[in-house]
């Protein structure tokens, strides 16, 4: 009994130190949130085309000051015939108003923000600094690295890939994966043909290693189907190397599982 | 120790969901033509040289036809000559496999052959370029004036390794080759290599000949054709030209067919005014009665394992597909579709039944599940019947006819190929018209 309840304690902590060890988000508060939302921005930052640091924050500081303004213009034509006559003579005003419609306009500049601006209420609106600052970070490093242009900032990965790639990158990599690989229409769409491949990345996406999970099926007589959808997996892979693999979070996508499956391309 | 047992089970469970791996399901690729390099094959210098053959020419001619069968498919697409960096001669020692890859090819076709003592040796490699390794070798030893069927043979085996299905290039395709205006047609039997090279014809043309079919299980042709306006049904042995007669019919004999053996065939004729479905067992040339109905059974197909007889019946009141036990009992409907179904065949893979439809005045050719479920029409047009399945179950070859002359009062028939996913529609080069084609099986197997 004493010894059982030894063996017990013995485990017990064990297990709170190895849990605590592995499974380090649990100590964390749950709350990860914005982050999220922050590198939904940064991925729309990285499709469009917003201008440099400096001139994001200058546009972003214009609109929070120019909110009530932008308000007024927005307001029924009624109104503004009004202040037509005024207008008329010297629109020093109009002038400047029309300059920030015009920046809010255009959809290569700052599309998101001015979008945030309108669907978010004023108080909301203070975050523009933070969204400022995540923009300022991209777009340095873009600007200093074309080439990077998926770069996160460290903050955003920490939350984003505590449990694997997000949905945006799993689908991205997909998405690759679908144009490199050439289904070998000749199988059969009846068969259980499900190859799986695990793979071990460098960290620029490029593979280390490659291996066929039911590696010994390939060599077993009858499997002539299987080993042709393994080796046309391998190509596929190698074809599209390097792999849309996001910046950072290296320890958590460098070893990855692949699961090819062409039931549904053969079904037709 | 069962608590020990199942700590330690937590642990590990906890363990492994920290260290989830990541797992990405890919259910979807592209159906992009494979990029393939085929080399001119190297010819060794100290081949002989042929009087009906430019030996030295050898190596090229086989690498077009292989490039040729490949474009066919629509799966692959071969690489242009001119951006190859290596030259056959040293390619097919061991290839530079960076040169290859940096004309975007995925798999290279190397290979040398040589004329000695009138034979012909020739071998191939198959590199996977993106692996950097050698997927086949083969070598074949044959008399010189077969190398069209060499390159077909080495096309059948590229085709398998990388698609996984059978190829069908080293196959023939027999037909009937029509000449003269409509009302004074002649019609002779003729066959031909699937890509329309080699053409011979296998009768003169006196007596109208009718619907050849291919033996599935080898060389032997079964056709109908008129003697003192009678049908019979002949056998043809197409390797050692022997002609036999298997019978005389009724008047309206339709479509004599083998069964999946060769050791029957299947047709239908008026017997007592009525057609129905009859076999006749070419040993003890015995005729059984299949079906028994008061409506028109025709165009009988057997199921590749033998089991099961699809055929065309009106007996709903319009022509429709059935399918019955081969006894002729359990008959069921398949087809429930809008428009006429006729010229049922069922594939080699046993999967699909291809059929001819008739629709509006148009003509589809299309396929459907055995159950006559998941109908997918393949191709329409003014008129086209008579679809044949390539060896494989991949390809159909059936026969059209287009309106010509600049009245459109001419007409001309020819055959054409399309693949099961209703992409590729191509024409086959025939020297005349022609109609009624029939696949062969593999003459290599």
């Amino acid at each position: 009994m004493t010894k059982s309840l030894f063996y017990s304690i013995i485990f017990h902590t064990m297990m709170i130190f190895l849990t605590a060890l592995s499974l380090p988000f649990m100590t964390r508060e749950p709350i990860s949130l914005p982050p999220i939302v922050s590198v939904e921005l940064i991925q729309i930052t990285d499709k469009t085309n917003i201008p440099f640091a400096p001139k994001a924050r200058k546009i972003i500081d214009k609109v929070k000051e120019e909110e009530k303004r932008v308000v007024s213009e927005q307001a029924p034509p009624s109104a503004k015939a009004k202040e037509k006559p005024d207008r008329i003579p010297l629109p020093n005003d109009k002038k400047e108003k029309k300059e920030i419609i015009k920046k809010k306009q255009n959809p290569e500049e700052i599309k998101p923000q001015i979008r945030q601006s309108s669907e978010f209420e004023k108080e909301e609106l203070i975050n523009t600094n933070e969204i400022a600052a995540l923009i300022d970070k991209a777009k340095e490093e873009r600007a200093l690295k074309e080439l990077e242009n998926k770069k996160l900032t460290q903050s955003n990965v920490k939350n984003n890939f505590a449990t694997g790639l997000s949905l945006s990158e799993e689908d991205a990599l997909r998405a690759q994966i679908f144009g490199c690989w050439s289904v070998p229409l000749g199988l059969p769409y009846d068969k259980d043909l499900l190859v799986r491949l695990k793979l071990e990345l460098k960290k620029d996406g490029t593979i280390l290693k490659s291996e066929i999970v039911d590696h010994q099926r390939m060599n077993m007589p009858g499997q002539k189907f299987y080993k042709i959808l393994a080796e046309s997996a391998l190509r596929a892979v190698r074809l599209c190397q390097p792999l849309k693999v996001p910046p950072t979070g290296y320890e958590k996508w460098k070893n990855i599982q692949l699961n090819f499956d062409p039931t549904e391309m053969l079904k037709g | 120790m069962k608590k020990l047992i199942f700590l330690l089970f937590i642990y590990l469970n906890s363990f492994s969901l920290s260290n989830a791996l990541i797992k990405v399901d890919i259910t979807r690729g592209n159906l992009d033509p494979l990029p393939i390099a085929v080399s001119p094959l190297h010819v060794e210098k100290s081949s002989e040289n042929l009087e009906k053959l430019d030996t030295k020419k050898l190596g090229v001619n086989i690498s077009a036809i292989i490039e040729k069968n490949f474009k066919s498919t629509g799966l692959f697409n071969p690489l242009k000559k001119e951006a190859f960096v290596q030259k056959p001669d040293i390619a097919h020692l061991k290839p530079r496999f960076e040169d290859w890859r940096l004309i975007k090819a995925q798999a290279l076709v190397t290979g040398k052959l040589s004329v000695k003592n009138n034979k012909l040796k020739v071998e191939f490699r198959l590199w996977d370029l993106t692996a950097s390794k050698e997927m086949i070798a083969l070598s074949f030893t044959t008399t010189p004036s077969n190398w069209r069927r060499v390159a077909h043979i080495i096309s059948d085996k590229i085709y398998e390794r990388l698609t996984g299905e059978a190829g069908y290039f080293d196959t023939r395709i027999i037909y009937v080759a029509e000449s003269g205006p409509k009302n004074q047609r002649v019609k002779k039997l003729a066959i031909m290599d699937q890509d329309g090279a080699k053409t011979k014809y296998l009768t003169l043309g006196n007596e109208l000949v009718l619907t050849p079919r291919f033996n599935p299980s080898n060389q032997m042709v079964t056709y109908l054709s008129y003697f003192r306006n009678l049908p019979r049904v002949y056998l043809l042995d197409i390797e050692t030209g022997k002609q036999e007669v298997v019978g005389n019919f009724p008047g309206m004999t339709f479509a004599p067919r083998f069964s999946p053996d060769g050791k029957k065939i299947i047709m239908s004729f008026a017997k007592d005014g009525n057609s129905d479905i009859f076999t006749m067992d070419l040993e003890t040339r015995v005729v059984e009665r299949i079906t028994e109905h008061s409506s028109i059974d025709t165009s009988p197909s057997y199921s590749p394992d033998g089991k099961y007889i699809c055929f065309n019946s009106d007996r709903s009141g319009l022509q429709q597909i059935y399918v019955m036990k081969s006894d002729g009992t359990n008959v069921k409907r398949i087809t429930f579709g809008n428009g006429i179904y006729g010229t049922p065949v069922w594939s080699p893979r046993g999967d699909l039944i291809a059929f001819t439809k008739v629709r509006k005045g148009r003509f589809y050719i299309g396929v459907m599940r055995s159950d006559g479920s998941g109908e997918r029409l393949l191709t329409e047009n003014f008129y086209q019947e008579a679809p044949s399945w390539s060896p494989n179950g991949r390809v159909l070859v059936f026969y059209r006819e287009t309106k010509s002359g600049a009245q459109g009062k001419g007409f001309s028939a020819k055959l054409w190929s399309i693949d099961i996913t209703g992409y590729n529609e191509r024409k086959i080069k025939t020297e005349t018209d022609a109609s009624d084609p029939s696949w062969s099986s593999l003459l290599s197997k």
